[in-house]
């Protein structure tokens, strides 16, 4: 097993080597332009002069390369440096991977917004999951009844109706329609600046994170639940069921031992192949909820034509999708006696 | 009388039924049979004649629904299953009577150990703790013949061939010293070297722990080796019951005849030629009201379309469901 992962961690570097480029690629070729924000009285020949001093009048491959050592290089040893205070070369004056729009670095803009994002999506994940386990187990064990009916129905709902709009149908109810005073009312806009250093502002910091959560969570579980239930019904239809029963063991622990262990092993591997996506944020949904995280950095950064930084970011969902492909399997080898990779 | 023996099992009317979408299934049809201590009864029939789900009824294996056991008694060493709670039934479950499943690939969990799974068994109805249910276990796999025991109860199923998971299914049935196993087709999927150890294997636990066992095949040939009892089922109804050797000295139901002509000649001189029985076994969508059988039968008569021939004593130890009268071959008298 540790060779295999060391065996795959090694491909991956090629493979992410090219996702960089391909990223790089297609964000040079797309329409984009730097300036195409500032005011139409600002004549071409400035321009010409800011798109210079961004290096934009440098070939593809240099600014690729020059991306790459800012990235790859400058980067991680800025984090020894600033983290470890362990410095290698020129510390103080390195250059590194600086959004166009606001100059400062983007690996900076990146951890300032993560916090937000990770409690945000984070938790809504980690709900979601709580939620559509039991769901998806008791929905199969009771499969056709009224609780698998109800289920089905709401994970529907959950699965087709889009963030954009429970979010805004939350806030109205929550938000707009419930008085102000009551216990119920729940804020709509998410405060960043809020700290969380007394009982008080905990509360407060629950009750601004109760609706996008719960909006992710309903989505997340939806389809979670969904897929917990077929892989129940696909191992409760076991001849090894059967067995375990004649044996003369509990329901429970037929369901709960023999059923769950096996059910548990795809639906591990999906959940781990979409944490990759709490990283990337809810983009839509931090949007409605004006939560300041990683999704709506990299809108900003689209909308302004900010390519180091959408570069910057969209690798760094790349590095994540990849390396969590390589948890999934590893989870996989060893949720899964029968699959050995050596 | 068989009936005047102990027995330890009895089955009385058994009738279960399969309330499915398309309409009810009749599985099996008012079933009896008993089974004295240490006697092996074998139930041959073709594939749908209720075989398994007969013996899943006794212990309401079966999911229900869409299963549903409608009539019948079911005694086991002296207590009525049917009135038990679902805690005494799981003690009879794999403590009293074992089962043993046809296909062994798929029936030991993939991802527990052999070890974890025959110690399942020992810790709750023995209450052994884990090392004294290891040291059991250790012991069942050996008396199974599987070598190197104790090291290989820390391997996973898909470490075993089949023949060897059908032995490690037999350790598992056989962990708490049942007073019956069920055995259902234990061999039809094995190939024909393993399916004969199997045999020998079951032969001999039989003769060191004296068990009573219940064993369905679709083979007249491994009944013929082992059993000291027959049924012959079809249609979820036992149209014939006999010991071995009048069964095969002297059938009885046209349908019992027809499977011992498909049999290869037993002098190995194969003069007969394999053949198979005619016709479609029938849909259970209703319940019986002619004998299922007569539209394959040969002998059929008028009677045979407008009622369901109950059983009736040929001799002392063998009964027949059937209208025609083999020994005369004319209408029977009853
Ligand atoms: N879950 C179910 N739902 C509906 N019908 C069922 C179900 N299980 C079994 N049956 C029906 O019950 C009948 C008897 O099946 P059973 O499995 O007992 O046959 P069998 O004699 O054991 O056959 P085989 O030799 O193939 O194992 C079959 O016709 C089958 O279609
Ligand atoms: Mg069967």
């Amino acid at each position: 097993m540790l060779n295999y992962t060391i065996r795959r961690l090694f491909f991956t570097i090629p493979t992410l080597l090219f996702i960089s480029f391909v990223i790089f690629l297609i964000l040079d070729m797309a329409p984009n332009d730097p300036t195409g924000n500032l005011p139409m009285t600002i004549p071409p020949e400035v321009r010409e002069n800011i798109r210079k001093s961004l290096g934009l009048d440098a070939p593809m491959y240099v600014r690729y390369l020059l991306w790459c050592n800012q990235f790859f290089i400058n980067e991680p040893l800025n984090l020894l440096y600033e983290w470890f205070d362990w410095c290698i070369g020129d510390c103080e004056n390195r250059t590194r991977v600086r959004s166009w729009s606001t100059r400062s670095p983007v690996v900076d803009l990146i951890v300032e917004r993560m916090p937000q994002t990770l409690w945000v999506v984070g938790m809504s994940y980690v709900v979601g999951i709580l939620i559509a386990l039991p769901i998806g187990v008791i929905s199969a064990y009771k499969q056709y009844s009224w609780f698998d009916q109800i289920g089905t129905f709401i994970s529907m709902i959950g699965f087709s109706v889009p963030t954009f709009f429970t979010g805004v149908l939350l806030i109205v109810i929550f938000s707009v329609w419930i008085d102000q005073d009551s216990w119920f009312w729940l804020p709509s806009i998410y405060d960043t600046t809020l700290v969380v250093d007394s009982w008080g502002n905990f509360w407060l910091q629950v009750r601004q994170m109760i609706m996008p959560v719960m909006v992710l969570a309903l989505y997340n579980a939806a389809q979670l639940s969904r897929f917990m239930r077929a892989s129940m019904l696909d191992n409760l239809s076991q001849d090894y069921v059967r067995t375990a029963r004649a044996k003369g063991l509990k329901e429970k622990t037929v369901l709960l031992v023999h059923v769950l262990r096996n059910s548990m092993i795809p639906v591990v591997t999906v959940i781990a192949l979409s944490v990759p996506q709490v990283f990337g944020g809810a983009i839509i949904t931090e949007q409605i909820f004006r939560v300041n995280g990683l999704g709506q950095l990299l809108i900003i950064g689209i909308q302004g034509a900010d390519i180091p930084l959408v570069q910057t970011l969209t690798f760094i969902f790349a590095v994540l999708i990849v390396l969590f492909n390589l948890v999934a399997d590893i989870l996989y080898g060893l949720l899964d006696p029968r699959i050995r990779y050596d | 009388m068989l009936d005047a023996r102990a027995t330890i099992l009895d089955v009385a009317n058994l009738k279960t039924v399969f309330n499915t979408r398309d309409g009810m299934v009749h599985a099996v049809n008012h079933v009896s049979f008993s089974l004295a201590p240490g006697e092996l009864l074998g139930i041959v029939g073709e594939s749908g004649s209720g075989k398994s789900v007969t013996m899943m009824s006794l212990l309401k294996l079966l999911p229900m629904p869409p299963a549903e056991i409608t009539d019948g008694d079911i005694t086991f060493d002296g207590r009525d299953v049917r009135a038990m709670s679902d805690d005494e039934l799981r003690r009879v479950r794999g403590g009293e009577i074992g089962f043993i499943f046809q296909d062994p690939m798929t029936s030991l969990n993939p991802v527990f150990t052999v070890g974890f799974q025959i110690m399942e068994p020992l810790r709750i109805h023995l209450g052994l703790n884990k090392k004294a249910a290891r040291i059991r276990a250790a012991e069942l796999l050996e008396l199974v013949g599987i070598p190197d025991a104790t090291a290989r109860l820390k391997d996973f199923p898909h470490q075993f061939s089949g023949g060897m998971r059908q032995r490690v299914m037999i350790a598992i049935a056989l962990a708490c010293d049942p007073k019956v196993l069920i055995a259902d087709e234990p061999t039809t999927a094995l190939d024909v070297t393993i399916q004969a150890q199997i045999i020998e294997l079951i032969k001999e636990l039989r003769q060191k722990l004296g068990m009573a066992i219940i064993w369905i095949t679709h083979d007249l040939g491994v009944i013929a080796e082992i059993a000291d009892r027959v049924a012959v089922m079809y249609a979820g109804q036992i149209v014939e019951h006999a010991e071995v050797s009048e069964l095969f000295k002297n059938p009885q139901h046209p349908y019992t005849r027809a499977l011992l002509e498909t049999l290869p000649d037993m002098s190995g001189t194969r003069s007969k030629r394999l053949r198979s029985i005619d016709g479609q076994p029938p849909a259970l969508g209703k319940a019986p009201s002619h004998c299922e059988f007569a539209p394959r039968c040969t002998h059929a008569f008028d009677r045979c379309l407008k009622e369901n021939p109950k059983r009736r004593d040929v001799s002392d130890n063998h009964d027949v469901a059937c209208w025609w009268d083999a020994k005369t071959g004319g209408a029977a008298d009853a």
